[in-house]
């Protein structure tokens, strides 16, 4: 016996040796290894986002352009769907059973126990007659989401729209999560951060089956969504709306800005579409849509479409060779229904000559700038060859925010083109080229590219005599009702605001008596001046700038109809009618009117993509 | 009145009893946090399952006293017939019981039910106390370990048959019990042995298997001098681990599906954690996340929202583990630990060898116990669906424990009465 007594030594190191095993586990389980941590939190905790309201959108007068308005998702836990009646199920969503079936397969493969979307967006009818049966169909339940929505159906372009983040934002901002709306475009887009407000974040815990369980940690974690803010834009509704009636049926741009602050008043693109069509479920299919549509619906022609000025670009002409001291007012150039020093060409039209320099601009002769323009970059008293003066010139030009973003507040903008020294220098070889080689820039034409947002910069410039503050369609945000505070700034042209009388007596000669009599409006100085951009695709542009009054400028417009021929034809009588629309709200010429809503301009282009840029 | 009390507790290992009383009590504020209401916050509230273990714990310790009253000659006269009894009723539970969840072994009154199974383990262990503390039986003969293998193997094949794999098990460890009382130490390495090459048959080819066992029988052949004189036993050495392995694979391939899968996963030959390793999976999740301190009382996120299945019986340790830490597990384990040494310390100063049989046969049960039920739940031991002694929730168990280790301090308290 005393020899066997011993063995329980042996049981008892078998003991104690299986629970130094389990110990030593339990340490490395519980003390070392810390991905059990991690799973346990996957297991328990669901990390709930509380989505905050965007911001709203008005326009200057009050009216609202943006709201939101409730949608609803249609979101499933698979492992809870049980017993529903498919059949009933299938017909109150408006689906068939196999896409039902291939739609469950599809929310299990991502996980049977959490929560996922099955049907995005129903529309409130389905909402409605989903929402009495919901009880039955068991697993199911609806979760409210905002869509945007546009009452006014205007300024689609401007106003832009919000669509899911792709993959690469998520990467790159950790704010958005997949899933997450995001401004995609125009105000949308560049006001994102005022409008989208700060999301919160819920964290709850769950049980197996993910219902929920409470708080974690008594909402320590916690945080609470903040509203975006409120923006006012400076748009006007009725001036845009009226704008884009103009515009109907004809391809171009209309840009009106308030010369006093730079607020833009209308920005309109033709042809153009509902705002609402790139809202919600439809989006997709309707954007395909508009993405081909052969007259580029898409195509924000107010802040990207190259146009050559024309005519209307004399005016900078003009102002530059005043400021450089080789015009004056009483300066007279001779014109041969042409430029004499180059036999003729350009052409010009009938009209009295030589002609001072207003009577050049109200009658837009072409040989009076070709010598401006020679003059300004053959000086040779102060420049020593072209190429130093046509670099002097091209200042100018830029300083009136011309071929240089000029960073307004909307996201498309594009700088426009004003060709350099170095593009001639290839294009003529060096030292191959000279003011009679670009006589064409004198009169507008030739590689100048400029957007009708420019166009419309370069009258507020010339209304303010020698400023513009940048052009901008935010007014006020959220509660201070202030805009962007780079938009309170000056900036200066490099023409001094006494040359500005003589060119804009000439504006106010070509309404008066000239080239643009069909924009005169009773007891108001309009200063306008028309052009006609030549298109090498197809017929001529019509273009039409002016501003009004003569005094304290309320507005400046810049109209461009593609395909429009002259100046006078489409450009002149729409500009009119946007100032007396904005300025009176009443038009004195009804059959005027009538004629440019239901004028139709065919475009003759000949490839589908705009020209010159 | 005072001394009759007196009488009933007098000589009782107190020791033991706290161990009990603080790990029943233990066991129940686990019960609570696992399953925990709050609705019925309650830990008294009778509709819950912490409410009723608390007439389980009642019961218990009715039971106990009771045991502790009844005379100490009482056990080891009662042994045998009590034995068949169990016996009757686990044939009887394969004809009357009901089933749940495939196996037939428990008789149901209402919302209460009862499974002999769980009692047949004392009086086995009773029983083979009975017949190897007799005088003229020696461990040494043949037709003592034919006796006390059929005392043990009756009640395994009865509760193989109520499909109870996990419960049957557990009557393995009375090696433990044959072994203390002379087996040779040959039969537990051989027990070792046999576990070794189950796992290996499952995991490696048979034939190759086959193959290496010979190379390893050649090899002890020629270099051990020793083995040398022993070719035979080394030959049927050889033989039986071949039959080990070919029955091993026979068996495995006549296997329930749930019976195969829990086996692959505990082998890691299936690792899909969202079917049979989930169990196992989400255990460890809970334990590993309690960390050094643990969670807290009723913090313990994995168990309360059922992330781990059967959270307050077979997993009644994930809870002590996420919501106590490593701190507190351990604390458990080495608890469980001085409660086995102390039933062997008892076991070794009983002058009645019955006493000490028995002694030796509790320490085995509740040492399997144990070591399974923890050992499944920290991933180191197969799922085999057994309690953890005095933890787990539940009548039956808890009953059958209580009984187990009284009988043990009834014996030990009468040791001094009992002449030699």
């Amino acid at each position: 016996m005393n020899a066997l007594s011993g063995r329980r030594y042996v049981i008892a190191a078998i003991f104690i040796a299986v629970c130094l095993i389990y110990l030593m586990r339990l340490f490395y389980i519980q003390v070392l290894n810390d991905s059990y941590k991690l799973s346990a939190n996957n297991n328990v905790l669901r990390y709930m986002t509380e989505y905050p309201a965007r911001g709203l959108v008005y326009d200057r007068e009050g009216v609202l352009l943006v709201y939101n308005e409730a949608a609803y998702d249609l979101m499933v836990t698979p492992r809870q769907v049980k017993k529903i009646d498919t059949l009933d199920f299938c017909e109150t969503i408006g689906i068939t059973k196999p896409q039902f079936i291939k739609k469950m397969k599809q929310v299990k493969a991502y996980s049977p126990y959490k929560e996922s979307i099955f049907e995005k967006q129903l529309s409130k009818e389905t909402y409605a007659a989903l929402q009495e049966k919901l009880y039955k169909f068991k697993g199911f339940f609806v979760q409210a989401r905002t869509l945007r929505k546009y009452p006014q159906e205007i300024a689609a372009h401007t106003l832009g729209y919000v669509g899911e983040v792709s993959e690469k934002i998520t990467q790159k901002i950790p704010y958005y999560k997949s899933g997450d709306y995001i401004g995609v475009s125009g105000i949308e887009k560049s006001y994102e951060e005022e409008l989208r407000g700060k999301k919160g974040l819920k964290v709850m815990m769950v049980d197996v089956f993910s219902r929920p369980k409470g708080r974690f940690k008594d909402g320590m974690y916690d945080t609470t969504a903040i509203s975006g803010q409120n923006l006012i834009s400076s748009l006007s509704a009725r001036l845009q709306k009226y704008g884009e009636q103009l515009l109907q049926n004809k391809s171009g741009a209309i840009v009106a800005i308030d010369p006093s602050t730079g607020e833009i008043l209308a920005c309109i693109s033709g042809p153009s579409y509902n705002p609402n069509l790139l809202v919600g479920r439809a989006r997709s299919k309707n954007y395909g849509k508009l993405f081909m549509d052969k007259s580029l619906p898409l195509f924000n022609r107010a802040l990207m479409a190259y146009y050559p000025p024309g005519s209307t670009f004399k005016l900078l002409n003009g102002l530059i060779g005043e400021q450089e001291q080789v015009t004056n007012r009483e300066t007279r150039y001779p014109c041969n229904r042409g430029y004499p020093v180059m036999g003729g060409k350009p052409k010009c039209h009938p009209h009295p000559s030589p002609m001072d320099l207003p009577g050049a601009v109200s009658t837009s002769c072409n040989s009076y700038f070709c010598y401006v323009f020679r003059s300004i970059i053959d000086n040779h008293k102060k420049y020593p060859n072209v190429v130093v003066g046509y670099n002097a010139w091209r200042e100018y030009v830029l300083s009136f925010g011309v071929g240089i973003k000029i960073h307004t507040d909307l996201p498309q903008e594009l700088p426009g083109n004003v060709p350099t020294q170095k593009y001639y220098d290839k294009y003529f070889g060096k030292n191959g080229w000279k003011s009679s080689t670009i006589v064409s820039l004198s009169i507008g034409q030739g590689e100048l590219g400029v957007t009708p947002l420019q166009m419309a910069n370069i009258i507020c410039s010339i209304a303010n005599k020698g400023y513009y503050f940048t052009p901008h369609i935010v007014k006020g945000i959220g509660e201070k009702k202030k805009p962007r505070p780079e938009y309170n700034v000056k900036h200066y042209t490099k023409v001094e605001a006494q040359y500005f009388d003589a060119i804009i007596d000439g504006m106010q000669g070509a309404v008066d008596h000239g080239t643009s009599t069909s924009a005169k409006i009773k007891d108001l100085v309009v200063c306008g001046k028309t052009g006609t951009a030549q298109n090498p695709h197809g017929k001529d542009h019509s273009v039409f700038v002016a501003f009004a009054p003569r005094e304290n400028p309320k507005i400046a417009v810049a109209v461009l109809v593609e395909n429009g021929g002259w100046g006078a034809t489409w450009a002149v009588p729409i500009g009119g009618l946007m100032i007396e629309k904005y300025l009176r709200d009443s038009i004195s010429k009804p059959d005027m009117e009538k004629r440019m809503f239901e004028g139709v301009v065919l475009s003759t282009e000949k490839k589908s993509k705009d020209d010159d840029n | 009145m005072r001394k009759t009390e007196e009488g009933i507790f007098r000589n009782i290992d107190w020791i033991t009893v706290i161990m009990y009383l603080i790990l029943v009590a233990l066991g129940w504020l686990n019960i609570y946090a696992s399953v925990y209401n709050e609705e019925h916050y309650l830990i008294t509230d009778l509709t819950q399952k912490y409410g009723k273990q608390m007439i389980w714990i009642g019961t218990s310790l009715t039971l106990a006293l009771i045991i502790l009253i009844v005379d100490g000659n009482f056990y080891a006269a009662v042994a045998w017939p009590l034995w068949i009894i169990v016996l009757i009723s686990l044939v009887a539970v394969l004809f009357l019981g009901t089933e749940i969840s495939g196996s037939k072994s428990w008789f149901k009154f209402g919302e209460f039910g009862v499974q002999p199974a769980e009692f047949a383990k004392f009086a086995t262990a009773m029983v083979l106390a009975k017949y190897l503390s007799q005088l003229d039986i020696k461990m040494t003969d043949n037709r003592t370990k034919i006796i006390s293998s059929m005392l043990i193997g009756l009640p395994i094949l009865l509760i193989l048959l109520e499909n109870e794999t996990g419960v049957a098990l557990v009557f393995f460890a009375f090696i433990l019990v044959l072994y203390r009382e002379g087996l040779s130490g040959n039969f537990l390495l051989l027990g070792v042995i046999v576990v070794v090459l189950f796992i290996l048959a499952l995991l490696i080819d048979k034939l190759i298997l086959i193959i290496v066992l010979a190379v390893i029988s050649g090899i002890m052949f020629l270099f051990m001098r020793k083995i040398k004189q022993n070719m035979v036993l080394l030959i049927s050495l050889f033989i039986l681990s071949a039959g080990v392995i070919y029955s091993v694979d026979y068996a495995y391939n006549h296997m329930q599906s749930h019976q195969k899968k829990r086996i692959d996963v505990f082998l890691g030959k299936e690792s899909d954690i969202k079917k049979a390793g989930y169990n196992v999976n989400q255990s460890l999740i809970a334990i590993g996340s309690g960390g050094l301190n643990g969670k807290g009382f009723l913090n313990g996120t994995q168990t309360k929202y059922d992330f781990v299945p059967e959270q307050s019986t077979d997993f009644i340790f994930c809870t002590v583990g996420e919501e106590w830490g490593f701190a507190g597990a351990s604390l458990v384990v080495l608890m469980f630990l001085l409660l086995l040494l102390r039933v062997l310390f008892i076991a070794e100063r009983q002058r009645s060898p019955f006493s000490r049989i028995y002694a030796y046969g509790v320490a085995s049960i509740l040492f399997f116990h144990i070591m399974v039920n923890i050992g499944m739940t920290i991933g180191l031991a197969p799922v085999i669906g057994i309690p953890l002694p005095f933890f787990s929730y539940g009548g039956s168990s808890l009953w059958s424990f209580t009984i187990l280790l009284f009988i043990l301090i009834k014996l030990d308290a009468y040791r001094l009465e009992i002449l030699r």
